[in-house]
């Protein structure tokens, strides 16, 4: 392996064996072996072929949807689960941090906690009484550390955990959205030690849900779905794409009783000062020519709706069976700076009903406004 | 030497240190007495086996010292019983840290055993407080005491190793080894001397071989007859010409711990998706 990278994950592959029924006892196992025609299980694909190099030094975000296999991922590279197909190669110490304090005991004391996750982390107790002083003060726990742990808010357990955590000299550290829990003035804390590591030429490999922090702190940013990688490269772009899968549901989300004879296909935008135009393509799947559509288009700012308006039933559009077309629609940019969302609608022009509906067409980030709200001056009289 | 073998192996004993004191801790923090009450089982289940079975159906009241055999035997049967069955559970039970950290499993085990150390520690002064009150006179051969120990800790050690990993898969492992371990319990000559078994018609003596074969019974066989009283057979002497069957005992202890680990190692990379 290059010495360079940090972590090689070649060809990684994970099934999980999902038994049809809790095959949990001797006696089942026993009566499943007379029934010969069911496999008594299926076979779950968390992963399905991964290949990855991350650099030291590197910090890569690892992003995807709840269920693309990103903790399946994390926990074959901390050797945690074994894969399936594949390997991994780990160069330099790594020290995983994946849910909420390793070997945490609820029933014992934050000092006696920290005594024993200072041993998962290699630490003789000699050595952790030296270190104690610093762990609690970064923790801020003082006054809390003869509690049980089971009492302890989530947001102070994971004070406690990290504190300890990053004592541990990690050349490479595997963080699985815990830090999710903490305050902003932890995070604070969190980050700052991150760009202390990233100096130091450590490798973070970060798995999380919050795209703001992918697009601050993250070198790369690798996106997973359905056990493949689907993305690998520019956290700003891996973040958009992330954000798209959602809204490839939300396309789904139609009125029941569109008729959808004319379909939207896609809208483009182009934002100018003065102007933003819509470019619609429409594509009539049916026999026959959909006459006297009239178009609805609606802006919204952070899910509220700033403005709408329908295209007059004076220039009815058309779309003949069975071909494509595109409708230019232009409206003043009357915007404040800011992100809108434009949702755009089909209805017949004599009966009103709609015939496609897309919610969430396009967004555009609009430069050209003014700072605030109210595109145009008031004056008070 | 040694000290790379401490490097080598410094992680897991710093890890094996904390885990037994947390274990501990979590156990008996808030029982004062709740230790020595698990600790002394032995001497309160001899009490009323030496009520039941000596002084109320007198058995084994014809030999010399048998009440300090029957305690010895007690304190071994319970001492091979804790390895076991303290184990059985014990990779499940830290099923959580499995699942977040890279650690030799083996740990788990070993931890789980150094309670029933402990235990034993404890119960074998009491023993020896027990002998000295019953004049039971101290020879040299008093030193057996540690190989056979170390006999029946090799092997409940490879049990434990088979039990916590055929317990993650199937859970009514538990439930059969209560079974077995109870029959085996009145089935031993452990409550009553070996000489009522040798002494039924016929197959007496192939009846104490087969249950020889057992390491732990014979462990508190020999350990009876050097120890405690001569007059209890050992295993040599209900042998007789079939020496292999001395040997087969020993064979069984080293063949449980060298499958016992064998298997838990092929078994322990899936225990975290397992458990």
């Amino acid at each position: 392996m290059n010495s360079d990278i940090a972590v090689s994950i070649k060809n990684v592959r994970k099934s999980f064996r999902l038994p049809h029924e809790r095959e949990d006892s001797i006696k089942m196992k026993v009566l499943n072996i007379f029934k010969k025609h069911d496999k008594g299980y299926d076979n779950y694909e968390a992963l399905k072929g991964i290949d990855l190099d991350i650099k030291k030094g590197e910090f890569i975000g690892i992003l995807g949807r709840n269920g693309a296999g990103k903790s399946t991922l994390l926990k074959i590279i901390a050797e945690i689960y074994q894969p399936t197909r594949g390997s991994i190669e780990v160069s330099g110490k790594l020290v995983p941090f994946i849910e909420l304090g390793v070997g945490f005991n609820p029933n014992l004391s934050g000092r006696d906690n920290v005594y024993l996750n200072g041993a998962m982390f290699g630490f003789s107790r000699d050595e952790v009484d030296k270190m104690y002083n610093s762990i609690v003060d970064f923790a801020e726990l003082e006054d809390f550390m003869d509690q049980k742990l089971k009492n302890y808010s989530s947001g102070m357990k994971v004070r406690l955990a990290f504190s300890v955590a990053i004592k541990a000299n990690a050349d490479i550290l595997l963080l699985d959205e815990v830090l999710a829990v903490g305050d902003a003035a932890f995070k604070k804390k969190c980050y700052a030690y991150f760009n202390n590591l990233k100096a130091n030429k450590k490798t973070i490999i970060f798995v999380t849900h919050g795209m703001g922090a992918v697009k601050e702190y993250c070198d790369r940013a690798v996106l997973l779905e359905n056990g493949k990688v689907a993305f690998d490269g520019d956290p700003a772009e891996a973040a958009d794409r992330y954000n798209g899968l959602f809204k490839k549901e939300e396309k789904k989300v139609v009125p029941e009783n569109a008729k959808k004879d004319v379909q939207i296909k896609l809208v483009k935008i182009n934002v100018t000062k003065k102007h933003i135009s819509l470019n619609i393509d429409l594509k009539n799947n049916t026999s026959k020519t959909v006459d006297d559509i009239i178009f609805g288009v609606s802006c919204s700012r952070s899910g509220r709706l700033v403005g709408g308006f329908q295209s007059g039933g004076d220039k009815p559009f058309s779309v003949e069976a069975g071909s494509k077309e595109t409708a230019e629609i232009a409206f003043d940019n009357i915007f404040g700076n800011g992100t809108y969302s434009i949702a755009v609608n089909l209805r017949d022009a004599k009966t009103k009903d709609i015939i496609d509906s897309l919610p969430n067409a396009v967004e555009f980030d609009n430069q050209f406004g003014s700072s605030n709200y109210f595109p145009v001056e008031f004056k008070v009289k | 030497m040694f000290a790379k073998l401490k490097e080598k192996y410094r992680y897991s004993l710093i890890l094996l240190r904390e885990l037994v004191r947390t274990d501990f801790k979590v156990k008996y923090q808030d029982s004062a007495l709740g230790y020595l009450w698990s600790a002394l089982r032995p001497l309160f289940l001899f009490a009323v086996m030496y009520i039941a079975f000596v002084k109320v159906m007198r058995v084994g009241a014809d030999i010399d010292h048998w009440p300090v055999a029957l305690l010895l035997g007690l304190v071994l049967w319970q001492f091979f019983g804790d390895i076991a069955k303290g184990n059985l559970k014990s990779i499940v039970s830290h099923g959580g840290l499995l699942r977040k950290l890279k650690f030799p499993r083996y740990i788990i085990v070993i931890s789980s055993s150094v309670s029933a150390l402990i235990t034993l520690a404890i119960n074998i002064v009491v023993v020896a407080v027990f002998a000295v009150i019953n004049q039971l006179p101290f020879t040299p051969n008093l030193l057996l005491v540690i190989p056979v120990i170390l006999l029946v800790f090799v092997f409940g050690l490879g049990v434990a190793f088979f039990l916590s990993a055929i317990y993650v898969k199937f859970r009514d492992i538990e439930h059969i080894w209560d079974i077995f371990m109870q029959g085996l319990f009145y089935g031993s000559a452990i409550i009553f001397p070996m000489s009522l078994v040798l002494r039924i018609n016929g197959i007496g003596t192939l009846l104490a071989q087969i249950l020889l074969m057992n390491p732990v019974s014979m462990a508190i066989q020999e350990i009876r007859h050097f120890a405690v009283n001569p007059v209890i057979p050992s295993l040599s002497s209900i042998a007789g010409e079939n020496w292999w069957l001395m040997a087969l005992p020993l064979v069984i202890t080293v063949l449980f711990f060298v499958a016992g680990v064998f298997f838990f190692k092929k078994r322990s990379p899936n225990f975290a998706e397992d458990v």
